[in-house]
């Protein structure tokens, strides 16, 4: 058995992950990154709008703040989140962004002066103070009071995982590349790294480390149409399902962007809609305000995506080989706006569609685009059932977006949570004693046994056609509406593949780089995932955020007001649940502010309103600090917790 | 020119075999509308050989996975549709250059990261770092884009192999690597300047290896203006009067 020891081993190169990484490295723990593919090319490089932080610098983001930040996402997530840790962060995001810029992030920056943007279909003309210039821009995205999502151009995710990279390289971080965790090592007490197999020579490696940290993102792939990157199998999140010990929490909460691309399903960013696209239907007509208007293209993204939906049904869809569509209209922006501020928007649609978007109208629909649960963790990032684990990014439920996060949220969410979760990593790394051998041997025998077996088999189904049935099934069964016979179906139809992957038969007997052996274990952990994802969905009749339930159209805080636990045992997920404690909110469960408000209401909301409200009257001069520390405190490593400044430009 | 049959001619490899030879191989495939380089292999892995080997992440041009020489010419394997070969007849060889994985897969990700390592290809900053308690420091917008500009290069590597100059000299840094030092020499807050990588720009692994050929700037999926950074390197370095060049 190979060996490779380490302080911090962390699954996943992506923002999460390399952030991680730096943290342990800055408290003089040894990281070690493992990857599938190399570090930059890991799917966070593919973010195009950008990441919210209340910089409050633009003459549009005036007033903005941490409070502002936090009820938005409070509010975005359908009052899902944990409150505690959607004020950790946003608290945290602008140092996260201004650290970022310190290595090497080119921001958009604000100009001076007055310059003409497209606010609500109309062209208008904004003055920037000459007090900002030079200071970090930021732009409109869905579900914000303020404007406070910052950019590069439309390479956040880019610029952002090319400076995180660059300062890991300079750190001597070792990202070991083309690798993939198979299975956790622990006692059933704590976890202590992880068999990884080589993807090119085949070989089985035990990583032994003091703590482990998966930072694998997202499991977008279960459904046939995705925008994630073809990597985001969720088998880092499968692998801690698989030890039996680890929940996945809330795994049904799955975000559908209103905007991909028909039919290569890839995304454009919402800062079309952000900087003033609208979408059209059949006929050239702008529908959104008809059902939103207020704030028409730029409501939470599961509204849009669902009032997309909900259009199409009527008719109004456009038909194409494909299925049917609806478009994208960013016409008015302008060739030169575009050719700046959109310029992979124009390379997506000239290379995918042959189209140019400063004068075609683009043909989208929602698509499977963002996973709100993963592996269930604490506030500190540290997995509920194993000691030593750690999750961070969007394989993990921190749980800051509940059921419905908000666009930018999840970039910042990977480096804030890195920043944050990466000090308790190093911390525990610290107080650790070295990982033990022997822990790893029937991990690692479990595993070659697997492969051998795999390797071996005269008879058996075939990979490929499980995964194409499953991700057929998540698509049509678990998608945007969904209704409980369906989802029965799913449940069914999914515990019958997931039986049958555990006979599997590969043409392909290679021991090294062999592609068919990689999918068939693969298929087997998503199919695992598949199973949680669509029981939690089927079990939760209620509708929330994303997750919408056409034969429980209500959101039901009385009794849904908690988080979906899914463990799994005996070779079947059970499922289980996790209060949210309202007496301990901030922010008292309410409407959201789109459609009507049906929400079933929980006693305990109004009795926490009150004492909220209270509160505030009888101490109406209590500092920001005093406020926080009566209604909901909460603590950062102090390295984090200090205020924030601002330019206050305004005040 | 939906429904045509395509021929694929695939080279084939797997260089951990102790008796493999490279080869070509022909597949046939049935176009279908929209069909790209990546939706073809994919169809011939699963339906016609599970052995083939390649590279894809994002299937959307951003990643710099796929890059391969197609009819002739390194490109970015995800985003070529099928149909702008009027012939119906496909020729697929690995990047030249980087070291082969297997048929069209090459390890490009460890040429960048040692490339990195060489040129210290990160932000090594001109002052002490700012608290980032406090409101950032400002930067001109038009810097900012500049800066934005030339970090757009995804490493894919096709410039590398559309290089004479790479393609001779193995120490040569190519299009990629000037890129990345014109990246950082523009950028104000790196204390750095053309000088400072004199070592590696000023010999013939540097600006004054290359021919000015552009091979680079016309296989560069991502369109950068490499003509542009290439010379204001040379323009840089020749300006410098303390410097006999
Ligand atoms: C098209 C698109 C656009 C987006 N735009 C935005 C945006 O504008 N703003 C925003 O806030 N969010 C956006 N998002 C969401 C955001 O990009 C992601 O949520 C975020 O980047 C995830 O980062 P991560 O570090 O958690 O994971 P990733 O970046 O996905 O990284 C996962 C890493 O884990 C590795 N890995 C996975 N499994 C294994 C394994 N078994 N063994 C070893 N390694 C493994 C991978 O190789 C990779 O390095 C977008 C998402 C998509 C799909
Ligand atoms: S100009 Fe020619 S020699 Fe110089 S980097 Fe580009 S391709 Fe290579
Ligand atoms: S400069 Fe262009 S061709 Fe070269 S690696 Fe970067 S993106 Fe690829
Ligand atoms: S797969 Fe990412 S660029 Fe082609």
């Amino acid at each position: 058995m190979k060996t490779i020891t380490t302080d911090a081993l962390i699954i996943g190169a992506g923002l999460a992950g390399l952030r991680v990484a730096l943290a342990c490295q800055a408290q003089g723990q040894q990281a070690t990154v493992l990857s599938l593919v190399p570090a930059k090319r890991s799917h966070s490089s593919a973010a195009q709008g950008g990441m919210q932080a209340s910089l409050g610098n633009s003459v549009k983001s005036q007033g903005d703040d941490e409070t502002a930040h936090f009820i938005d996402t409070v509010k975005g997530s359908d009052w899902g989140c944990d409150q505690t840790v959607a004020r950790m962060f946003a608290h945290v995001a602008p140092k996260a962004v201004r650290q970022s810029a310190e290595w090497g992030v080119p921001w958009s920056r604000i100009k001076a002066g007055p310059r003409q943007a497209v606010i609500n279909g109309k062209t208008t003309t904004i003055k920037e103070a000459v007090q900002t210039h030079g200071l970090i821009h930021a732009r409109d995205f869905g579900g914000t009071k303020h404007w406070r999502t910052c950019y590069t151009s439309d390479g956040t995710g880019h610029s952002l995982l090319y400076a995180m990279d660059n300062k890991a390289i300079a750190a001597g971080i070792e990202v070991h590349e083309r690798v993939e965790a198979l299975q956790l090592i622990h006692d059933g007490q704590r976890c202590q790294g992880a068999i990884v197999r080589d993807l090119v020579s085949g070989e089985l490696i035990a990583y032994l480390a003091k703590t482990t940290t998966i930072c694998s993102g997202g499991y977008g792939r279960l459904w046939s149409a995705s925008t994630n990157a073809l990597i985001c199998e969720g088998t880092g999140t499968s692998m801690a399902l698989e030890t039996g010990l680890v929940p996945i929490g809330n795994p049904e909460a799955v975000q559908f962007h209103p905007t991909a691309i028909v039919p290569a399903g890839i995304l454009v960013t919402e800062g079309c809609r952000g900087d003033g696209g609208v979408l059209r239907d059949v006929d050239g007509h702008r529908f959104m305000p008809d059902y939103e208007p207020e704030k028409k293209e730029l409501a939470s993204r599961d509204v849009v995506s669902r009032r997309m939906t909900e259009h199409m049904r009527t008719g109004k869809g456009v038909k194409s080989p494909y299925g049917e569509h609806l478009w994208l209209d960013i016409t008015q922006l302008g060739a030169a706006h575009i050719d700046k501020n959109l310029r992979e928007v124009k390379d997506i649609c000239n290379n995918f569609l042959g189209i140019d978007p400063a004068k075609d109208w683009i043909p989208v629909r929602p698509t499977q685009h963002y996973s709100m649960g993963g592996i269930r963790t604490n506030e500190k990032g540290e997995a509920y059932g194993l000691a030593g684990l750690f999750a961070v990014g969007e394989a993990a439920c921190w749980d800051l977006h509940g059921f419905n996060r908000l666009g930018g949220n999840s970039l910042a969410e990977t480096v804030v949570g890195g920043m944050i979760i990466g000090e308790h990593v190093a911390a525990a790394a610290k107080q650790t004693d070295a990982p033990e051998e022997a822990v790893a041997v029937p991990h690692w025998h479990a595993v070659a046994a697997e492969i051998d077996a795999l390797l071996q088999a005269e008879q058996g189904n075939d990979p490929y056609d499980l995964r194409e049935q499953m991700e057929q099934i998540m698509m049509d069964k678990v998608g945007i509406f969904r209704t409980g016979t369906e989802l029965e179906q799913a449940v069914v139809e999914l515990e019958q593949l997931q039986r049958q992957a555990s006979e599997l038969k590969l043409h392909n007997r290679t021991r090294h780089s062999n592609p068919e052996l990689v999918e068939a274990l693969r298929v087997r952990k998503m199919l695992k995932l598949a199973v949680a994802v669509a029981k939690g969905a089927l079990a939760r009749t209620e509708s929330r955020g994303a997750h919408a339930r056409e034969d429980y159209p209500q959101r039901n805080d009385n009794e849904w007001l908690k988080r979906t636990m899914v463990h799994w045992r005996n070779d079947a997920a059970e499922l289980s649940y996790e209060a949210i404690d309202i007496s301990k909110m901030e922010l008292p469960p309410g409407f959201r502010g789109y459609g009507e408000d049906n929400t079933i209401a929980h006693p305990d909301s109004a009795v926490r309103l009150a004492q909220v409200e209270q509160w505030q009257q009888q101490y109406p001069d209590a500092t920001e600090q005093e406020r926080q520390q009566a209604l909901m405190p909460y603590e950062l490593p102090t390295l984090l917790s200090q205020p924030n400044q601002r330019r206050g430009v305004g005040k | 020119m939906t429904g045509r049959t395509i021929t694929f001619e695939i080279f084939r490899c797997d260089p951990q075999h102790p008796n493999d030879s490279a080869r070509m191989q022909t597949f046939e495939l049935t176009e279908a509308p929209g069909m790209t380089v990546f939706i073809a292999l994919n169809q011939l892995r699963k339906e016609q050989d599970r052995s083939l080997q390649f590279d894809f992440v994002c299937r959307a041009g951003v990643c710099g996975s796929c890059a391969m020489v197609i009819n002739g010419m390194p490109t970015l394997a995800c985003k070529t549709l099928t149909s702008q070969f009027k012939s119906g007849k496909i020729k697929l060889m690995p990047l030249p250059g980087f070291e082969l994985i297997g048929d069209l897969s090459v390890n490009t990700g460890k040429f960048m990261r040692s490339l990195s390592e060489r040129l210290q290809g990160w932000l090594v900053p001109a002052g002490a770092e700012r608290s980032f308690d406090a409101v950032e420091a400002t930067m001109e917008p038009q810097t900012a884009e500049m800066i934005y500009e030339s970090e757009r290069c995804i490493e894919c590597g096709c410039c590398v192999s559309a290089c004479a100059t790479a393609q001779m000299r193995d120490t040569f840094i190519g299009a990629v690597g000037l890129n990345k030092i014109a990246r950082f020499t523009l950028d104000e807050r790196d204390g750095r300047g053309p000088d400072d990588f004199y070592h590696v720009l000023g010999g013939d692994d540097g600006v004054f290896g290359c021919m000015t050929l552009l091979g680079c700037a016309d296989a560069c999926p991502k369109g950068l203006n490499l003509q542009m950074q290439i010379s204001y390197l040379r323009r840089k370095l020749a300006l410098n009067p303390d410097r006999i060049i």
